[in-house]
């Protein structure tokens, strides 16, 4: 994954880059707005992360003069300014994530491969892991053929995670994408949510699909 | 600037003035009108008499020849407050008549003509002036008839005087009102700006006064008050946020930094010091939780926030937050059920509103279980009359009436729950929400356990129909 920083904070930029190159990532680095957006208008990258808050250009001004341009790279907007309506602004101004400081790595991490991700699949009509199917237009789900009784929420829930199958997905990823609340509902909920999930899916199988990532989140993923 | 200058310069001052001005014009207009017309009637009274008199004199000549003309002409002009008469023969010679000189050529004229003129009877006196008229008899004789101008003067004397007398008086009241009003107004802005100054100056408590006429400047003196009660409300939520920050998030840093410390004095191996770091993430992490939660209820409270608002349904967000814990609930023995089977219309944030139900529900799992086996947590959420009602109710402890007030404060954590993990500021933000949307959070007595009830206004008057909700 070739990534674009856009961050003029250098500690922290610096911290960025080399995290991601550690997982394996090419990281460019920015350290204003018009860098940045000379970069991002030349490179070929797969994301870009943008602070809000940059010297020269603005990180959504950043944004927005690409979109007029026509260039669709997945962006991050990475802001101090964490409300809810700031975000809004941000997504409105053509951002396709959100994520407020202070972030673990973790949490970027995992944002940022399900942007790129998202970039190169295709929609399926039925997703499949191991022998865990899950048909999005019937809202069957199978494992090895015998059908699984879930309710809204629990399909809803499991769709988005084998979309991202093989990637690591934070709980509150999960919170916004499968219940849309972009709240911090203090006590782990989600955590009560997957493992009921889990217990319909994996419970009675040899093989486990869905598996807790310490330290950040959820993956499901065949581990054959 | 000197007291009469600031005086000078007032708006009220110079309104005076320029209402003075209008009033003294339009008076002087009337006066003008009245005398003009005055002076009209008088002539015409005047050019009436002399027709009268010379239509007589004429047919006395006619009857009687000259004699009878000289005659009636001197008789006539020996009575007090007569007319002016001067017959003469055509070479201008004067034989009879009470006029003594006249302005030269008035004799070779004919129609009105208004002249000086000197009386027979007082040939040294001042001139006077006389409206006259020329009259050609047959024979070459003429005859003049005149009315003297002298009333027609002292009327306009009169008027002139009146006219003068009335603009003094005119502007010294208006002048003196002028400056009464103005002073009377400009003491009370005095006394509005020199409170003013004081709350610059840091005195918050401060208030503008007010006279209790309910005239625009004690509604405006009322609305800035009501201006200053909300800055000072928001100045005092501010000191108090600022003094928590210090309070409770410093408590939780000195934590972190001892851990960091004790870890590089004692840990040996890298196991050790992967658990300090791990520790201290979780740490930071609690710290971040408790700065967003604080920096929302910030938000909340200063009204920040309404921007996101749009029209929502009570009872899907009732249903929303219900279905996100009833797990979490099941897991601890608890029944949670929710009860919302009709729209509930309100105008406001789902996200903000979601995560004060979020909060409550929390609190009910947290500390309503606690009683046993059969606990039960209800969510509701309904309509009551122009209220949107939404409810948690717990089969808890509940919280003693004396501490209720208190627990909605940041920070506040009742003895029995310090054991749980929590900031303390759930109901803040619950409330601080509540109060964004115009609306009140409530802690009742459930008998027994608690009841948390947000009451929040109906959005707007007609309710939408069930089934065009989701």
């Amino acid at each position: 994954m070739r990534l674009l920083i856009i961050e003029d904070d250098r500690d922290a930029a610096d911290y960025l880059v080399k995290a991601f190159r550690e997982v394996g990532h090419v990281a460019d680095l920015a350290v204003d707005g018009e860098e940045g957006l000379a970069h991002a208008v030349d490179g070929q990258y797969d994301v870009l992360i943008v602070d809000r808050m940059l010297p020269k250009l603005d990180g959504l001004a950043v944004i927005g003069t690409l979109r007029s341009k026509g260039i669709e790279t997945p962006a991050l907007i990475l802001s101090a300014l964490g409300q809810v309506d700031d975000r809004v602004k941000g997504l409105r101004a053509g951002g396709d994530d959100y994520l407020p400081k202070p972030y673990s790595f973790s949490e970027l991490l995992a944002r940022t491969e399900a942007l790129a991700r998202r970039r190169g699949s295709r929609e399926e009509t039925v997703y499949r892991v191991g022998d865990l199917e899950l048909d999005r237009l019937s809202h069957q789900v199978t494992r090895a053929g015998d059908e699984i009784v879930l309710q809204p929420r629990e399909f809803r829930l499991l769709e988005y995670l084998m979309k991202h199958a093989g990637q690591v997905v934070t709980r509150t990823m999960l919170l916004e994408n499968v219940w849309d609340y972009h709240f911090d509902p203090q006590t782990n909920v989600i955590d009560v949510h997957i493992s009921r999930l889990r217990s319909k899916i994996d419970k009675g199988f040899a093989q486990p699909l869905l598996h807790t990532v310490r330290g950040a989140g959820y993956m499901i993923r065949d581990s054959k | 600037m000197t007291a009469l200058g600031k005086l000078l310069r007032t708006t009220a001052f110079k309104l005076t003035l320029v209402y003075l001005t209008v009033f003294a014009l339009f008076a002087a207009f009337l006066l003008a009108y009245f005398a003009w017309n005055t002076r009209r009637l008088i002539t015409e009274q005047i050019t009436q008499t002399v027709d009268a008199e010379i239509t007589g004199l004429a047919e006395q000549y006619r009857q009687g020849g000259i004699r009878r003309l000289v005659f009636v002409v001197d008789a006539r002009s020996r009575r007090p407050g007569s007319s002016l008469y001067l017959v003469t023969t055509r070479a201008g010679e004067g034989l009879a008549g009470n006029v003594g000189s006249l302005a030269t050529g008035i004799l070779e004229t004919s129609g009105w003509t208004e002249t000086a003129y000197r009386r027979l009877d007082d040939p040294d006196g001042a001139e006077h002036h006389a409206l006259v008229r020329v009259f050609q008899l047959p024979a070459g004789f003429r005859l003049l008839v005149g009315r003297d101008l002298e009333e027609r003067e002292r009327l306009h004397d009169i008027v002139l005087a009146a006219g003068r007398w009335s603009l003094a008086i005119v502007i010294v009241l208006g002048v003196a009102g002028g400056f009464f009003v103005t002073r009377r107004v400009l003491k009370r802005v005095d006394a509005m700006t020199e409170t003013t100054r004081k709350i610059m100056d840091g005195d918050l408590a401060g208030r503008l006064p007010i006279a209790g006429t309910g005239d625009e400047l004690d509604r405006l003196a009322s609305n800035l008050n009501a201006m200053l009660e909300r800055i000072e409300a928001l100045m005092r939520g501010l000191k108090e946020v600022s003094d928590n920050i210090a309070h409770d998030l410093k408590t939780p840093l000195t934590r972190l930094r001892n851990r960091c410390e004790e870890a590089l004095r004692v840990a040996e191996d890298e196991s050790q010091y992967r658990a300090a770091l791990e520790s201290t993430i979780e740490e930071s992490e609690a710290l971040i939780r408790t700065f967003n939660a604080l920096l929302m209820i910030a938000r909340a409270e200063s009204g920040q926030a309404r921007d996101g608002m749009a029209e929502i349904d009570a009872a899907e967000i009732a249903r929303g937050v219900g279905e996100l814990y009833e797990p979490l609930a099941d897991d601890k023995g608890i029944h949670l059920k929710v009860e919302a089977p009709t729209a509930a219309p309100l105008h406001g944030n789902r996200e903000l509103i979601s995560q004060a139900l979020a909060n409550l529900v929390d609190n009910a799992i947290k500390y309503g279980g606690i009683n046993g086996a059969d606990a039960e947590i209800i969510v509701t959420a309904r309509g009551e009359g122009d209220r949107i009602l939404l409810a948690v109710a717990d089969s808890g402890s509940g919280i003693p009436a004396a501490d209720r007030g208190r627990v909605v404060e940041r920070f506040v954590r009742l003895e029995q729950s310090r054991s749980q993990p929590g900031s303390g500021l759930g109901l803040s933000l619950a409330s601080a929400v509540a109060r964004l949307h115009g609306g009140e959070l409530k802690l009742e007595d459930n008998y027994p356990g608690l009841k948390t009830v947000i009451s929040l206004p109906r959005a707007g008057s007609v309710p939408r129909p069930p089934e065009a909700l989701g």
